[in-house]
């Protein structure tokens, strides 16, 4: 049985022009240990559909699904109070902003000893060797010293350190990182990137990795999902994926990293993701596919081989894949 | 630590001489004099009135009047009462317990409330509960205090008969003053049932200078707690699995209560302001009452004097919510 599984996720904001589908017909499926990548632009819904999954998701939301269970429990019908026995414990998130996502008010100690005297009771004080070796393990130097210092005092990277402390204290089954790197410098993405695979194989844990970063798709996931306007419109393997994309909207993403660029401009893909007010009718990329035909524009397309096109690309026969890879 | 106190201390100059000045300027600027006022209806013969202006030195320059009574404070003299004949501080601090007590009250009430109002306002935000909450803080922020003090005299002390009307203790006690609080004397006392008695004449003053605080306070706490509620830490909290509860009072909270504890020392300057009307409305013997009853005298010293130990007050509540800023943000540090 899969670890989380995950079946037609919609979540729709109530706002005052009328509703607004942040995630739409969402299907996701997990087993423990794996590592998948949700990669897409801003507001294609990647942080919704998780923050849905962890409930934490403001009351304007309604969330839809046939199916959204993890170890084996539904999520859809339990109520608040076992889904936060979950949350924290089970399933955790660390978030972009490490520098806001920690509380201003509290130290170091407080606000990881807190989350462990929450799902393993007792008090909060009695974790403080647990604290120390957490620290260490997420590589913070000298970790007795920075139990009582406060979140102004970190750095970013320190901080976001600090919250995977927090967020693996549990040793949680499933990890979701939701652009944990974005809000850092380049040199300390890379560690703290590193930090969550030597993590996830040395607990075993489930990661979701959010992201926009192709590069770091490459480097860290097994499977990749791809969503564009709320949908997913390709979900593969990595290699699969960098080798052969089957949709428009993948070849265009890889097409527009730096490393593929052919000429001194690089390969922007025309446009911007669909708003509220300016949904198309059909397949939601079709004003920016440069393979749009007449059914694009007049029918939503369905799923196919894991695919949402119409017309998806052809798929590549002689598979030396391999060495194709260059990132 | 140090320097913070000695910034504090020099921001004192300024205040001295805005405070002085003001208090000094206003008084005079009032039409007739003490020597008038004493007088009365019978009048006084303008020779005899210039007598008793020189006497009391009311005859020189203003410039020169100011610089000899600042002189004078800053040796620690406030003057004397040019009615009672007494000292002006002797005569303030012996009144101050009074309205310290009230104001106290009156802060504990607005506080007590005003807080969990404000929070259930925020958590339950755009329901009626909210709207409930919020329309009534509107009416309480709007409501004039004298008028608010006769209505409620009327429901309780007329009508239901609940309370005393005025006053601070039961005509049937004698207690002996020690702290001049009277709920701390009344209990140090013997006399049975001085305490609820004392209670029972706290209970509409302070509810009436409370009024305006509480409605300010859940307002703020309101609007505080909305703009933490959405923060990323908060989300944070939740991401831990912490209930709702915890959420909202351990992790909001906190960080909402820097805002609202600037707003409380604010409000301390209203309260001392409203004092001077709850007093009066109440017939409680406070500083309030003191300072109406010196300005229609038109009792120079004992308006000045008044005016400065009660700005003092102020700065020294000002300097303890700074104090306070370090104790609940530790961004802070003095």
């Amino acid at each position: 049985m899969a670890l989380l599984e995950i079946t037609n996720l919609t979540v729709e904001f109530a706002t005052a022009h009328g509703s607004l589908r942040a995630v739409d017909q969402v299907s996701l499926s997990l087993d423990a240990g794996d590592i998948v990548a949700i990669v897409g632009e801003s507001g294609s819904g990647k942080s919704v559909a998780m923050l849905a999954l962890m409930g934490l998701l403001p009351w304007t939301a309604t969330i839809t699904a046939d199916r959204m269970s993890f170890d084996g429990k539904d999520l859809l019908t339990m109520n608040p109070k076992q889904r936060r026995a979950i949350i924290g414990k089970d399933i955790s998130m660390i978030f972009q902003e490490p520098m806001t996502s920690l509380n201003p008010c509290f130290n170091v100690e407080y606000q990881i000893s807190e989350v462990l005297a929450q799902h393993f009771g007792g008090k909060r004080r009695s974790y403080k060797p647990r604290v120390i070796e957490l620290l260490k393990k997420v590589g913070i130097p000298a970790p007795e010293t920075r139990l009582k210092a406060y979140p102004h005092q970190l750095s970013g990277g320190m901080s976001q350190r600090v919250m995977i402390a927090m967020m693996i204290a549990c040793e949680p089954k499933l990890l979701i990182a939701d652009e944990p790197t974005t809000a850092l410098d380049v040199t300390i993405q890379a560690q703290i990137l590193e930090l969550l695979v030597e993590l996830q194989k040395a607990n075993g844990m489930a990661l979701v990795l959010i992201t926009h970063d192709m590069a770091v798709v490459a480097e860290t996931a097994d499977r990749v999902v791809v969503q564009y306007a709320g949908q997913q419109v390709e979900q593969r393997s990595v290699i699969e994926l960098f080798n052969n994309p089957r949709h428009p909207y993948t070849e265009a993403l890889l097409s527009a990293l730096p490393e593929y660029a052919k000429e001194k401009t690089l390969n922007a893909i025309p446009g911007v993701v669909p708003g509220q007010l300016d949904r198309p009718v059909g397949c939601l990329f079709n004003p920016r596919c440069e393979y749009a035909q007449d059914l694009c524009r007049q029918q939503p397309p369905q799923k196919s081989e894991g695919v949402l096109c119409h017309y998806p690309l052809p798929l590549k026969v002689a598979s030396n894949s391999h060495s194709e890879v260059t990132l | 630590m140090f320097k913070f106190f000695f910034k504090r201390l020099l921001v004192l100059v300024p205040v001295f001489f805005g405070v002085t000045l003001v208090a000094f300027g206003f008084i005079r600027a009032l039409p007739g004099d003490p020597i008038e006022v004493l007088a009365g209806e019978r009048g006084v013969s303008p020779e005899r009135h210039a007598e008793l202006m020189a006497q009391l030195g009311l005859d020189k320059p203003l410039w020169q009047q100011y610089f000899s009574y600042v002189g004078d404070v800053l040796q620690g003299d406030l003057g004397t009462s040019l009615i009672t004949n007494r000292s002006v501080a002797e005569e303030f601090f012996e009144l101050f317990p009074a309205t310290a007590e009230l104001a106290i009250c009156a802060m504990l009430f607005a506080i007590i409330i005003g807080i969990p109002a404000g929070i259930v306002a925020a958590v339950k935000r755009g329901t009626l509960v909210d709207q409930g909450i919020m329309s009534l803080s509107l009416a309480g922020y709007s409501m004039p205090i004298f008028w608010w003090g006769l209505l409620l005299i009327i429901l309780f002390s007329n009508t239901l008969n609940l309370t005393p009307v005025s006053g601070r203790l039961s005509f049937l006690f004698e207690v002996e003053p020690v702290t001049g609080f009277m709920l701390i004397d009344s209990l140090l006392s013997d006399e049975k049932g001085a305490f609820k008695s004392a209670l029972h004449h706290l209970v509409l003053p302070t509810i009436v200078l409370g009024t305006i605080p509480l409605a300010v306070i859940a307002r703020q706490t309101r609007s505080a707690m909305l703009e933490v509620l959405s923060e990323d830490y908060v989300r944070t909290a939740k991401a831990k699995g912490l209930s709702p509860l915890r959420v909202i009072s351990v992790h909001a909270l906190r960080n909402a209560m820097i805002t609202v504890v600037t707003v409380i020392g604010l409000q301390v300057a209203v309260l001392l302001a409203g004092a001077i009307l709850t007093e009066t409305i109440f017939s409680w013997p406070g500083i309030g009452k003191w300072i109406i009853f010196s300005v229609f005298s038109r009792d120079y010293y004992a308006v000045q004097g008044g005016l400065l130990l009660i700005a003092a007050c102020v700065m020294v509540v000002n300097l303890i919510v700074d104090l306070l800023y370090g104790l609940i943000n530790p961004r802070i540090v003095h």
